[in-house]
């Protein structure tokens, strides 16, 4: 696998950034762009576009079969069953909200719990926080243990009668643990109880199979899967699809309107109402293809050679802490420095062309529990090189030379 | 070099060793600021005398080295000062920050213009300027005594 040739593919990379080439290591935040997206998006609007679904003219049927492609593109890289399992969303946060709020009316009531985990996104936390008041709900947390991984037992204790569903990450974006999905959804469906996961960080990097896992739901989130912003996934099992209420409401979604009443569409419609992110959706399909050429495989173990590497060199870096020891571990660097906090050192690794994130990372519930009010986090890309761990930790330096004055 | 200008000894310094960073026991007037992009936070605490003069000032908080320098150097100037210098000083502080490339306000010192001026940085870097201003427009809160949390996203 070459990676200057992946890295030619992406046309952020030929230009500088206030003058210095870009170290891009913010791709757990949104992941930079080939240019085949770039183009398949272009291409549409200037050659191919129409509205999907609706009109039968020449333009209007190409595009909904684009369209359609995709869904199918993603079912089969997912292995999902069915591509009518395959529901496209304004992004991930927009596809667990869906889950929350079409499972919640149908089958949560007062006293009935949802365990989470301390890792979870603001996005898998804040969609079932509005159930604690809609619904009368509790939300339970397990906990992290020291290496900021959770374990099956961490499940498997805090499930009881009344736990309803289990939303759960499927790779941390701060400590970069990849949960055992696979062993959790089994626990969960031994006691009858659906699981979701939220995987905005494990479908850009690992190896998905919809029917392995055997979850019910499972989020993506395109943007950060080298696809277009504004655009997420969201799987479900078919028997959940057929049985939960519509989410929105709207035209494409319906089959017949009447005063009297309505009656909703089939799958996927009866999920996708309004006009839907088109051009994304058929650029999406390009991410999927370039993911393909690659092959996930090759990606997983380029991005766990240069997670390795980047663990081995901030380690020797007397003044980096890494936040988390998981032994089994995505592309995920969180780190603090003594002294420094991790706004002073994003701005001071921006100058030097170097992008990370620094922050709460919109996991407040992780940060309390570890005593920390920001962190800095350096996240990995197909794109990236050992170059780029070793500029990070020159710039790293720099922060100590500014600081210790 | 602007990281330079923005990482200057006098802020290094009053990050690392925030002046005034304390509990005030005797305190009347407060207000918390929070920046719930970053999750900054401080808590300005004032003894205002009967004359509307700042006689004490405090402040409790955590967050990065622009931020900390800023509420420390923002108390040092703000000891002594009447209300009405402090409305002045703060509008005048808020408008140097975001674009004045002086401060206008005849109020400080030289050494304290100086001081002040340390943070102009900040400028050039408009995600930073949150971290410079919040002290100042909690302060704000504070002298009206206001129990509203100050949000610095409900500001430029």
């Amino acid at each position: 696998m070459n990676i200057d040739n992946i890295k030619k593919q992406f046309p952020i990379f030929d230009n500088k950034v206030q003058n210095n080439d870009l170290v891009y290591l913010d791709s757990a935040n949104s992941s930079q762009k080939p240019q085949v997206v770039v183009d398949r998006i272009y291409d549409f609007y200037t050659k191919e576009f129409s509205n999907v679904g609706r009109s039968v003219h020449y333009l209007a049927v190409a595009a909904t079969n684009l369209y359609e492609n995709t869904r199918v593109l993603v079912q089969k890289y997912i292995n999902a069953k069915d591509p009518n399992e395959i529901v496209f969303t304004k992004g991930a946060t927009e596809a667990i909200n869906l889950v929350a709020n079409t499972f919640g009316q149908k089958f949560l009531n007062e006293g009935d719990e949802i365990l989470l985990t301390e890792l979870e996104h603001h996005s898998n936390y804040v969609p079932w926080h509005y159930l604690r008041k809609s619904r009368g709900i509790k939300i339970n947390f397990a906990e992290i243990n020291s290496d900021g991984e959770i374990t099956l037992e961490s499940i498997e204790k805090n499930i009881n009668p009344k736990t309803k569903m289990i939303a759960i990450t499927h790779l941390s974006n701060v400590t970069g643990a990849i949960l055992p999905i696979k062993e959790i959804t089994k626990l969960a469906h031994s006691k009858n109880i659906p699981i979701l996961i939220d995987g905005c960080q494990g479908a850009p990097h690992l190896k998905l199979d919809m029917q392995d896992i055997d979850c019910d739901f499972y989020a993506i989130s395109c943007h950060k899967m080298y696809g277009p912003t504004g655009l997420g996934i969201l799987y479900a099992k078919k028997k959940w699809l057929d049985i939960l209420p519509p989410y929105q409401g709207g035209g494409g979604m319906i089959r017949e309107v009447k005063k009297e009443g309505i009656t909703f569409g089939d799958l996927p419609n009866k999920y996708e109402a309004g006009t839907m992110a088109t051009a994304q959706v058929i650029a999406f399909g390009e991410s999927i293809k370039f993911l393909n050429n690659i092959g996930i495989k090759n990606i997983e173990h380029h991005e766990s050679e240069l997670t390795k590497y980047g663990e081995e060199v901030l380690r020797k870096n007397n003044s980096v802490k890494l936040i988390g020891n998981p032994k089994n571990k995505g592309s995920v660097l969180s780190f603090t420095l003594d002294g420094i906090h991790a706004h002073d050192i994003a701005t001071i690794l921006d100058e030097d062309g170097v992008a990370i994130r620094a922050g709460h990372h919109c996991c407040q519930i992780l940060h309390d529990k570890l005593g920390l009010q920001a962190t800095a986090r350096a996240s990995l890309g197909v794109y990236n090189t050992k170059d780029d761990i070793d500029k990070l930790n020159e710039s790293i330096n720099k922060c100590k030379k500014i600081f210790d004055k | 070099m602007d990281l330079k200008e923005l990482y200057q000894e006098i802020i290094l310094d009053h990050g690392k060793n925030p002046r005034n960073l304390k509990k005030s026991d005797n305190f009347n007037k407060d207000a918390k600021g929070h920046n719930p992009l970053c999750g900054d936070k401080v808590h300005v605490f004032l003894k205002v005398d009967e004359k509307n003069k700042i006689s004490d000032i405090a402040f409790e908080g955590s967050g990065c080295a622009i931020s900390m320098a800023s509420a420390s150097i923002m108390t040092e100037l703000m000891k002594e000062k009447k209300e009405i210098e402090v409305k002045e000083l703060v509008d005048d502080f808020l408008e140097m920050i975001k674009q004045n490339p002086e401060l206008k306000s005849k109020i400080l010192e030289d050494n304290e213009k100086t001081k002040l001026m340390s943070l102009s940085g900040v400028k050039k870097y408009p995600m930073r300027v949150k971290c410079a201003t919040m002290a100042w427009h909690t302060l704000t809160a504070a002298m009206k005594n206001s129990n509203d949390e100050t949000n610095t996203e409900k500001f430029d």
